[in-house]
């Protein structure tokens, strides 16, 4: 049996239309393989707020994800701007988006408190100037 | 489970071409053309009616009862959808075509549109109990929507409406009716649908929610229309009254069921290809925050339906104008006996995921993971030519042992390449020209 599925993906920065294509790509991929539908929903929400936050904070990045039997694990990297308040950011509401995102309707500052919520494992590696990482890990819960 | 599989819509293997129309337009990619005819993958097909639209040689149809099976019963009912009432030009009076159906053969009418009503006012009262039912909740009315969310949106499958359809409230209150006015019994009695779509007739015969048929048939509106347009112009006084009001023919048009449960929070989305993104978009919490959310599978509503005869933007113009001057319902649910029992269906929506590669997962990793190698080093033309929709379904096909990686005509050309043992202008003249590589034919 292979060991896990990766699925690597460049999101691109530029182009705010396919903002969340890579994660409806994992989604059906979770589906494919016969996921629990209450994880295949949490990863699924985890990675599109994730590749959001890159494609709207970060210009853009690569995510990585690795699917195995009863976990799921994403790492998000770009090379943005950083978070300069991590404990900020975290909060329910917080938001630095663009007029231009909030037009779409990002921006409620949702994002990150859904990720920690859905995930059962969230880090997020961050440093001004240099960019910013988030790895989740998601579990079946029903195993 | 489903006891067996049945399917309205179906394949005329004399008409059908092979062309690469049908597969291109199933939303659920459940049509392949194999030795040169289209072939529909039973398990994956909704009945949606999308293959009987697009098809250009007319070979996808969708298999209706016959008018004939009226004979088998000693009184017949007509239950008409109330898309049928936008089907004709400048008509004054519903009551109209009510008589007309008695005209061509039936012994009395009931109308879907009345049945609709009491599950409005049905619906309406326990959305306000807000305890028993799901947030938000997914409308039951479109067999297509309801078998799409059982197979491909499990997480869903316990937000649908576990409520009859309109159709089986009145196929039930029409029969219980006649029985107890005429003493007949309840088989000799014959109910008919006259539906705007297969995905109804699917329904009817493998229903969902409830343990057994409700209804003796179902007939094509388009049939029964071709029936009613003479005859209507012969009647002069209608002979029955509408027993239905604005609410209740509005279920015919998009928008319709919800806007009947006098919540503003609720959505109406039209087409199945903007059903599934909504569902996609549910499932990942990206809406806002609703109450009711209403699917219907054909563009506009039922009145987009591919067994209605009109356009379906006329035919909804037609029905708003036959909303005009109506009472907003003639049907309350509290004069129903026995109500919840009949509106209810036994449990919840049972999901039956259609997208497992393998119920093993480590066994479908492996095939997963095949299939990602595999549609890597397709072309990505998704160009039709080896009978499946794109290069990732034939992937899929493959490694799941019903297509071999040969079909696709660049790896034939790569084999023919090997055995003529010539160079690419050879391997070309088996490929047709737009996917010849070689420069020299370009001219
Ligand atoms: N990858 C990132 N790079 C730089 N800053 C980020 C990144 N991700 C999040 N942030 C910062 O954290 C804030 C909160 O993020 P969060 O995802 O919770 O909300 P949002 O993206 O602003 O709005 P929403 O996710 O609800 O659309 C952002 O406004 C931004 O300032
Ligand atoms: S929208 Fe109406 S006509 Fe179309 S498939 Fe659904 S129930 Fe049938
Ligand atoms: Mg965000």
């Amino acid at each position: 049996m292979p060991d896990a599925i990766r699925m690597t993906f460049n999101v691109d920065g530029d182009d705010f239309a396919a903002a969340g294509t890579a994660s409806s790509e994992v989604k059906r991929a979770l589906k494919q393989l016969g996921m629990p539908p209450e994880l295949v929903k949490r990863a699924a929400i985890c990675m599109y707020e994730g590749e959001i936050n890159m494609v709207i904070h970060a210009d853009g990045g690569v995510a990585s994800v690795a699917i195995r039997p009863g976990s799921v694990e994403i790492e998000l990297r770009d090379r943005g701007p950083g978070i300069p308040d991590l404990e900020l950011a975290m909060q329910e509401g917080y938001s630095t988006a663009s007029e231009q995102a909030r037009n779409l309707g990002f921006g409620a500052g949702m994002g990150l408190p859904n990720m920690k919520r859905y995930a059962d494992e969230l880090k997020i590696d961050t440093k001004i100037g240099v960019g910013t990482t988030v790895t989740m890990v998601l579990r079946d819960r029903t195993r | 489970m489903e006891r067996k599989l049945f399917h309205s819509v179906t394949l005329n293997l004399d008409k059908c071409k092979g062309c690469t129309t049908c597969i291109k337009h199933c939303p659920t990619e459940a049509i392949r053309v194999r030795f040169g005819k289209a072939y529909i993958i039973e398990d994956r097909c909704i009945d949606c009616g999308q293959c009987i639209r697009v098809c250009p040689h007319r070979a996808k149809s969708a298999v209706c009862d016959s008018f004939e099976s009226l004979k088998n019963y000693r009184l017949t009912i007509a239950l008409p959808a109330p898309s049928l009432y936008g089907q004709f030009n400048n008509l004054s009076d519903i009551g109209l075509v009510l008589t007309g159906l008695l005209r061509i053969g039936f012994d009395r009418v009931f109308e879907v549109a009345a049945a609709a009503e009491y599950l409005s006012d049905f619906t309406r009262r326990e959305l306000l109990k807000n305890n028993s039912l799901p947030h938000p909740t997914i409308s039951s009315a479109c067999p297509a929507c309801v078998r799409l969310i059982k197979h491909r949106f499990p997480e869903l499958a316990n937000h649908v409406l576990p409520f009859v359809a309109p159709v089986e409230l009145a196929a039930v209150l029409a029969r219980s009716k006649a029985v107890a006015e005429t003493g007949l019994k309840p088989e000799e009695i014959g109910v008919f649908f006259i539906s705007p779509c297969p995905a109804k007739v699917t329904a009817s015969r493998l229903p969902i929610g409830i343990s057994a048929r409700v209804m003796d048939g179902v007939l094509s509106m388009t049939d029964v229309y071709t029936r009613l347009l003479p005859v209507l112009k012969t009647i002069g006084e209608p002979e029955i009254t509408p027993q239905a009001g604005l609410t209740g023919i509005g279920w015919s048009v998009s928008g319709g069921e919800g806007s009947a449960l006098l919540n503003g929070r609720y959505l109406a989305v039209d087409g199945i290809e903007n059903v599934i993104k909504i569902l996609e978009d549910l499932e990942d919490e990206k809406l806002p925050e609703l109450d009711f959310i209403e699917l219907n599978a054909c563009t506009q509503g039922c009145v987009g339906g591919c067994l209605a005869v009109e356009n379906p933007y006329v035919a909804k113009t037609r029905i708003r104008g036959l909303m005009k001057y109506l009472p907003v319902s003639r049907n309350k649910a509290s004069a129903l006996q026995d109500g919840t029992g009949k509106i209810q269906w036994q449990g919840s929506l049972e999901s039956e995921s259609r997208w497992a590669l393998d119920s093993d997962m480590g066994a479908a990793m492996e095939k997963l993971l095949r299939i990602n190698e595999l549609a890597n080093s397709l072309p990505g033309l998704d160009c039709g030519s080896c009978g499946a929709p794109t290069c990732r379904a034939l992937a899929e096909d493959v490694v799941l042992g019903h297509a071999s990686e040969e079909d696709c005509i660049f790896r034939m050309r790569e084999r023919m390449q090997i055995l003529s043992g010539g160079g690419e202008a050879d391997a070309d003249a088996y490929l047709p020209p737009p996917f010849r590589k070689c420069e020299e034919d370009r001219k």
